[in-house]
């Protein structure tokens, strides 16, 4: 559905984009991470048709975003950076003019504006100017719009920026209610929501794609990756710490701190390989005393951080 | 099409939206009607026409349409809602098209709310209807020239107030080019052939030649490809501003 070959921004001597390839499916959400300034939301501009790449082009459901701007347009529903919207109209204003403005009917368009409102709790400031709207009701009013055609492309520049957690989780619910058979990019700063949301995490750094996998691939590439959260209460005089070491395939033991006798800590696998078998083994044949035990399956922000990092000092 | 018609009717009903659609016609007429009856002594003067009522007009609508085209682009870009207009399905075109027309519709009003005038020259004496008839269109068309003038400054800066000070000038300088002291600065240097092409592109000059109610339809024809000129270029800012 949405096809990216090879987009290129440059903005005087500046690259933003350097060149980004990417293919997205229908049912895909593809979480766009990346730290400030990776070229995410120029990315998602250029794909939407505001801004012209200088080399190039992305294909959206079969329309080239040079040749056919119109039609891709058509077929998009966009939530540009920061939600603007125009201040002085109220959200059933804007909501007419977009309607209008995409040529719906207007028995469609009524419908279509009762399901937004309805799915992202909009009645209550329908007929308020949006200046005078709170920062969450911005956002969901920029998503309503963008939603508002039923579009089968969406893209969303961070969609729950301001939302507080209930909001946050209403919006992710509608998101994954749409996935199905929509293709959607969005782009977010918060790690849980790629996971939650995304079946495609691409982290952007300087303008590349440095990595692109589904969320929990991503999250194995962490060091903490199958490590085993340990809480025992193991008899007196007995090394935790060096019985945990001999177990094979474990690389470290991280000591969290002893309290009345239970001794916590965390035991890092090498190469992410599960070593919960060989630990619990362990455990049980020493008879310690066993007060928690979890297995981590490893943290997108470690992971985030390793990949935006590395190198970055360029 | 649809697209101009969208945004057509989203800014006109953005006029009446905030107070600025009651402040100007409250103002313009109320200056409209000082020109008139107070320094222009329509009543003093005796003649059943309306030529003291436009000829103000030039100088009114020299402070008063860049008030109204200044905002046009310069909010759009500073609030970042450029970017929500140029990637609904609407071509550039249509929406600088459709920006131009409700500022235009939305001048027309205000110049239509004079209409008193008209029926107090009508009740005092025996106007030529057709000739005030002709009034109006020129400064119509005096309003289109200056509001494409203005928008299209207004697409070059995020600063209302700069697009508001540069379209005065502009709009100055288009007003009195046909005017003889200015011609002469240009007659120093130019060939008599470029002056004259200058002065032919004077605001006054043709606005007087529609007004006067010639059928003579050379100043209608230059205020429409005046308008023309000015929004292609607009929109040629527009696209490349945007990067």
């Amino acid at each position: 559905m949405i096809e990216l070959q090879a987009l290129r921004k440059e903005f005087g001597s500046f690259v933003a984009v350097q060149g980004i390839s990417l293919k997205i499916d229908k049912g895909e959400v593809l979480g766009f991470l990346g730290p400030n300034g990776a070229g995410k939301s120029t990315t998602m501009k250029m794909v939407a048709g505001f801004l012209t790449p200088t080399s190039g082009t992305a294909i959206v459901a079969g329309h080239d975003v040079l040749k056919d701007p119109l039609a891709v347009k058509t077929v998009m529903g966009y939530l540009p950076e920061g939600a603007p919207l125009y201040p002085d109209m109220t959200p059933e204003g804007l909501f007419k003019f977009v309607a209008q403005a995409r040529g719906m009917a207007s028995d469609v368009a009524s419908k279509r504006t009762g399901f937004v409102v309805d799915r992202l709790q909009l009645a209550s400031v329908i007929r308020q100017p949006i200046e005078t709207l709170s920062k969450g009701f911005k956002r969901r009013v920029g998503l309503a719009q963008a939603i508002l055609h039923d579009p089968p492309v969406l893209i969303l520049d961070e969609p729950t920026d301001g939302l507080d957690p209930n909001q946050k989780h209403q919006v992710r619910g509608l998101i994954q209610d749409m996935a199905k058979d929509k293709c959607i990019i969005l782009s977010t700063h918060i790690l849980e929501e790629v996971e939650s949301v995304c079946t495609r995490a691409a982290i952007v750094a300087r303008g590349r794609v440095v990595a692109d996998e589904t969320p929990a691939k991503l999250a194995s590439r962490s060091k903490l990756h199958n490590a085993v959260c340990l809480k025992v209460r193991p008899p007196q005089g007995v090394m935790v710490f060096d019985e945990l070491r001999k177990v094979a395939g474990v690389a470290e033991v991280e000591g969290n701190g002893t309290e009345d006798g239970i001794v916590t800590c965390r035991v890092i696998a090498k190469g992410g390989k599960s070593i919960v078998g060989d630990v619990s083994q362990l455990v049980r044949n020493k008879a310690w005393e066993v007060k928690e035990m979890t297995v981590e399956s490893g943290r997108l922000d470690d992971v985030f951080r390793d990949i935006t990092a590395a190198g970055g000092v360029a | 099409m649809r697209g101009t018609l969208a945004v057509f009717r989203r800014e006109l009903a953005g006029y009446f939206a905030t107070p600025v659609a009651y402040v100007f016609i409250v103002i313009f007429l109320l200056l409209t009607g000082i020109f008139t009856f107070q320094l222009g002594r329509l009543y003093e003067n005796g003649n059943a026409d309306l030529r003291i009522f436009f000829d103000w007009h030039p100088w009114l609508y020299l402070f008063l349409i860049p008030a109204i085209s200044m905002r046009l682009w310069a909010e759009e870009r500073r609030s970042g809602t450029l970017e929500l207009l140029l990637t609904l399905p609407i071509s550039l075109g249509g929406a600088v098209l459709g920006k131009f027309l409700a500022a235009w519709a939305f001048a027309a009003v205000a110049l239509v709310l004079t209409f008193p005038v008209w029926i107090t020259v009508s009740y005092l004496g025996k106007p030529d209807h057709g000739v005030i008839l002709a009034g109006y269109l020129g400064s119509l068309m005096l309003a289109g020239g200056y509001l494409a003038i203005g928008q299209c400054i207004s697409s070059i800066s995020k600063s209302q107030v700069i697009a508001f000070v540069i379209a005065v000038v502009v709009c100055f300088v288009f007003m009195l080019i046909g005017f003889d002291p200015v011609l002469k600065v240009f007659r120093g240097w130019l060939p008599d052939n470029i002056v004259s092409a200058l002065s032919s592109l004077s605001f006054l000059t043709n606005f007087e030649s529609i007004s006067k109610g010639v059928i003579d339809f050379r100043g209608v024809v230059f205020f429409g490809s005046l308008i023309g000129v000015f929004l292609f270029i607009n929109a040629v800012v527009i696209e490349a501003k945007k990067g």
